[in-house]
């Protein structure tokens, strides 16, 4: 498996279009950036990145092509990744939730401030 | 440095010592990947928290240069995958005209990412002292501002002071979104500059003919780290430059 996967050369047309998808994926995000879709803006702003990156990953950068253990350490990256920006915003995007309590004198809440 | 394509003793094979020194970049760039990970974390906590600022600091850049650097960008990270693709095919000199191709688009962006320093510096958007998120408003013709955008600004000031309840509140949080914009911009900058001197010093190897369809590791590692850099900024773009640009 591993001898050949490191004599696979990317063919020169599948990096031009590569190149092409991303340039293209580029106007696109500033076209869609100037159109008003309220909170879905930023997620088509992600997607589209999310994709260009995924492009540069699996052609440019051969993750395709790479022995199944170099692939695995790629996605144990975006797996931590994932729990660091996951967990993380549960505590932050919930923490508005607080706030009707913050007049009463619960003791329980003000420990959750804290 | 090691000679060209001679094998250790730890390895049976050319391919496995190269697969080996393949994951080890790929380890390296997961380590990369959590750095600036969490500086993607800081910025989404806090425009989470002010979206309103982070709207106004985002309007205040330059989107035709940012977008053009984009482009740039991703120009090189093509050249560099050409340069990689070359020396698997032992096209010895196209290796090092590719090389220089990369090297050269960098330069181009880190000099338009000096002009846009230039400018913000100019328009009081330093975070510190002199910051000051109305300057233009206040000095449209500082700043070029006049017709459509001039109206533009200052509606998007109004509103602005008005969602943070006054100016001291907008400055504030406009200066924590320009903190992260001179921190992250600054750390890819950095990033740009160590492969800069990373891809000199490919150049003149390859000018020896050193890479070729049995020994190419450098040009591939050294590759996989440029096209990392370009990932960071796919996603800098878009959650720095883009932010409120509808309203504009």
């Amino acid at each position: 498996m591993s001898e050949n996967s490191n004599h696979h050369v990317v063919s020169p047309w599948i990096y031009f279009t590569i190149l092409c998808a991303l340039l293209i994926g580029t106007v696109v995000t500033v076209l869609a950036a100037k159109i008003d879709l309220g909170r879905m803006n930023i997620v088509l702003a992600l997607l589209i990145a999310t994709i260009k990156m995924t492009l540069v990953i699996l052609f440019f950068m051969h993750g395709k092509y790479s022995p199944k253990r170099t692939q695995l350490v790629i996605m144990a990256g975006f797996f931590w990744l994932a729990i660091m920006l996951g967990l993380t915003l549960t505590d932050y995007t919930t923490r508005h939730l607080d706030q009707p309590s913050r007049g009463a004198t619960s003791p329980a809440v003000s420990i959750h401030r804290a | 440095m090691h000679r060209t394509g001679e094998l250790y003793g730890q390895y049976k094979t050319l391919d496995q010592q190269k697969e080996t020194a393949t994951l080890g970049m790929w380890i390296f760039l997961v380590t990369e990947i959590l750095f600036f990970g969490g500086l993607f974390l800081t910025y989404t906590v806090n425009r989470h928290q002010f979206p309103t600022a982070f709207g106004v600091g985002g309007n205040m850049l330059d989107l035709n240069l940012g977008f053009a650097n984009t482009i740039v960008l991703i120009a090189s990270s093509f050249t560099m995958a050409m340069s990689v693709w070359s020396a698997q095919t032992s096209k010895k000199q196209f290796v090092t005209i590719f090389l220089i191709l990369t090297l050269i688009l960098g330069g181009v962006f880190l000099g338009v990412k000096v002009v846009e320093y230039k400018q913000k510096f100019d328009h009081h958007l330093i975070p510190g002292h002199s910051f000051d998120i109305t300057y233009c408003s206040n000095n449209p013709s500082a700043c070029g501002l006049s017709g459509k955008d001039l109206q533009d600004e200052l509606k998007e000031i109004r509103e602005g002071i008005e969602a943070e309840g006054g100016v001291t509140g907008l400055n504030a949080h406009a200066q924590l979104y320009f903190s992260l914009y001179f921190g992250m911009t600054g750390l890819h900058a950095l990033h740009m500059i160590v492969g800069a001197g990373l891809l000199l010093w490919l150049i003149l190897q390859a000018r020896k003919g050193r890479f070729d369809a049995n020994y190419n590791t450098p040009v591939e590692n050294i590759g996989l780290y440029w096209h990392f850099v370009d990932i960071v900024w796919i996603f800098l773009f878009p959650l720095l430059y883009l932010i409120n640009r509808h309203l504009a």
